[in-house]
């Protein structure tokens, strides 16, 4: 195993871009929300070395009083780690330096890495590194990440660091206190700040995105921006997509010649038709939406997001970090389900945890605009799919503070815990690597994931749909067996039967219904929206049909991937049955009484 | 007179920290940021419900409950009287 070198530091101090710089693609665990919550490893040459490297989970102390204080304390008295990098924020270097001096009681093998030179000289922020070695006792280094200046002294430095060249003495243990005035110190002889007018356009967009007044207008429509760059731009591709798939199969299709019928059939309209229809119909939002969402977390907005909904966080008996869990589960429920480590109270997680699928998620999307546009605002264009997709969004929002509560109140019982979210400077995100990352780290892996689902799945409706029993498709009997419940929901038996079978992956709802529909195994040209609606129409949708499917699309059981996850998480059954029970009783209800309201009046 | 605590600070306006009563797991994480008696701190931003507030500790931006402000207690910054 080639030698290695930790990265420690607090949160926010551009460590992961740096893990990214130095090691590029040769790295192990994808850390999804921004969030470096599980230890990933990876590595780079310099000369003929290979230096590991390992990021550690951002951390403001190692007092162990959190999860990821207790992994950094631990990797770093028992880690196969020859040296220690402590990154610090150049913007913030004495709150920083009170970190770098806590490891430096625990080894002497550190090498202190001031990041965001750049961000700081922007802001007015210089400092002197020399005078901060001496005091250290340490190598001290100013790099950019972002930019890449630095990176190779970094990287030379860090190659020694493993080799064991630098093996400096521990400090001796300090009190908490001794260390802060410590820092404050080394800061005041280290650091001269003459704010710019940089600083006070922080200032000026901090309090524009966080006052009364402006806080939730500005974030309304910067949702709603994302949702209509989401919605209008995936549109071209995704009919591109579906044409190309079209072409491909045709190919296919001749290629086969001479193959049994059932056998083709079984490939192409079953895997090949499902499949397809999944990337086609998932891969454009998802490659909008996800560099988006990583443009905006770049930028620091986020945290602001948690700040201006922790007040009814709050009134709900939870964390407003679950404000941060919910905008991951509006990518994918399962990643928002992981991001829950970042809320402290075990309490309050579970609440997160338990409501993440209550805010509609990617795969959603596309039965969601495609129940509104069919039904509901007919041809509006993408503005006015957007706006409505805008209001089923948050509805799912008031659905997850109305739930947290409910289960604050029963089963989730607790003191509140304590608030305290650092709201991160503002800074120029780098659009090419958010592009690049993103696409890699989410939507390969989100995509890739529904594929390897929608592949057999596909192949499994088919056979449903083909296979006969006695007069009926297997397709038939199980659609037959669950219309009485459809239907006092609202619903029919294809519709719920579509849910069910879409259990592995929400994307596939919509395709499983249309072929259950039309009966004969195949799909439907899907860019032929009218033709859809003429169907549904003919099978007796109504618009209160419409509404309850909307509904329930919104409101129905966690996907097998976010129920293996929650599993995962909370280690316990009961907890995941929970969270199956309370998104789907929830939809079962709204559905039972919006129909039962229509019937009333006759809608 | 009665103590004048974070909670207390209107926008724009510091205070040097008296005394963190609140409970000890958070006066840990408040050490950990730096927070301790004889820090100075400004109230930065206020969340549109007026809770929490957003406070600027050593260089950072803490946000923090209004509930827990409560408990750390100030005394004036200097030279804005007392």
């Amino acid at each position: 195993m080639a030698p290695c070198v930790a990265l420690v530091g607090n949160p926010n101090v551009g460590k992961s871009t740096l893990f990214n710089a130095l090691t590029g693609l040769h790295q192990h665990t994808g850390n999804w929300a921004g969030k470096t919550v599980d230890v990933a490893k990876g590595a780079f040459t310099w000369g003929e070395e290979t230096v590991t490297v390992v990021d550690l989970p951002g951390t403001y102390s190692l007092q162990t009083s959190s999860p990821e204080e207790d992994i950094t304390l631990d990797y770093l008295l028992h880690g196969e780690a020859a040296g220690v990098v402590v990154v610090c924020d150049a913007t913030c270097l004495e709150r920083n330096l009170i970190l770098a001096l806590q490891v430096l009681e625990v080894t002497g093998s550190v090498l202190v890495c001031v990041n965001l030179m750049d961000e700081a000289k922007r802001l007015g922020v210089a400092v002197d590194l020399s005078a901060l070695e001496r005091r250290l006792g340490v190598p001290v280094l100013g790099i950019s990440a972002g930019t890449g200046a630095g990176m190779e002294q970094l990287k030379e430095r860090m190659a020694a660091l493993a080799r064991g060249q630098w093996t400096g003495e521990a400090r001796p243990a300090a009190s908490p206190m001794e260390r802060v005035h410590t820092a404050q110190d080394y800061a005041r002889q280290a650091v001269d700040a003459t704010p710019t007018p940089g600083v006070r356009r922080q200032q000026r967009w901090n309090r524009r995105l966080t006052s009364r007044g402006t806080a939730i207008p500005l974030m309304l429509v910067l949702l709603a921006g994302v949702m209509w760059l989401t919605v209008a731009g995936a549109n071209l591709p995704s009919s591109l997509l579906s044409h190309g798939f079209d072409w491909l199969g045709q190919r296919l299709d001749v290629w086969m010649g001479g193959w049994h019928p059932q056998i083709k059939a079984f490939l192409l309209d079953g895997v090949y038709g499902v499949t397809t229809w999944v990337v086609s119909v998932m891969l454009p939002p998802m490659a909008i939406f996800f560099p988006l969402f990583t443009l905006l977390e770049d930028l620091g907005y986020l945290p602001r997001v948690a700040f201006v909904l922790d007040h009814a966080f709050q009134k709900a008996r939870a964390c407003g970090k679950q404000a941060l869990t919910m905008c991951m589960s509006l990518g994918c429920t399962a990643c928002g389900v992981t991001g829950c480590r970042i809320i402290d109270s075990p309490r309050e997680r579970l609440a997160a945890m338990l409501t993440a699928s209550l805010v509609p998620c990617n795969g959603k999307f596309p039965t969601l605009l495609a129940l509104i546009t069919l039904f509901l605002v007919g041809e509006g264009g993408s503005l006015v799919g957007a706006a409505a997709l805008l209001g089923v969004l948050l509805l799912g929002v008031a659905a997850t503070l109305g739930c947290t509560r409910l289960l604050t109140a029963t089963v989730l019982k607790g003191t509140p815990s304590t608030f305290v979210l650092e709201l991160p400077p503002f800074r120029r995100p780098r659009v090419g690597q958010v592009v690049v990352r993103s696409l890699l780290d989410r939507t390969v892996f989100v995509l890739a994931r529904a594929v390897v689902i929608a592949a057999p799945a596909g192949g499994v409706i088919w056979l449903l749909a083909n296979l006969t029993v006695g007069d009926a498709t297997l397709l038939a009997h199980i659609t037959g067996f669950l219309d009485p419940l459809g239907r006092l929901m609202g619903l029919d038996g294809v519709i719920l039967t579509a849910f069910l079978l879409g259990w592995p992956a929400n994307e596939i709802v919509m395709p499983v219904m249309l072929m259950a529909y039309l009966a004969q195994g195949s799909l439907v040209e899907w860019d032929q929206l009218a033709g859809v609606h003429d169907l549904l129409l003919e099978q007796g949708w109504s618009w209160s049909t419409a509404v309850c499917t909307l509904l329930f699309a919104l409101f129905h059981w966690p996907c097998s991937t976010t129920c293996l996850t929650i599993y995962r998480e909370s280690k316990s059954v009961k907890w995941t049955l929970v969270a199956v029970a309370v998104p789907t009783l929830l939809g079962v209800g709204l559905c039972v009484l919006v129909n039962a309201l229509g019937s009333l009046l006759g809608i | 007179m009665e103590q004048w605590n974070l909670a207390a600070l209107e926008e724009g306006e510091s205070g040097y920290v008296e005394s963190v009563s609140t409970h000890l797991a958070l006066k840990h994480r408040l050490q950990d940021l730096g927070l301790i008696p004889g820090t100075r701190v400004t109230c930065m931003a206020r969340s549109p419900a007026g809770d929490p507030c957003a406070y600027l500790i050593r260089g950072a931006l803490i946000a923090l409950r209004q509930t827990d402000a409560r408990e750390i207690t100030l005394r004036p910054a200097h030279g804005q009287g007392a």
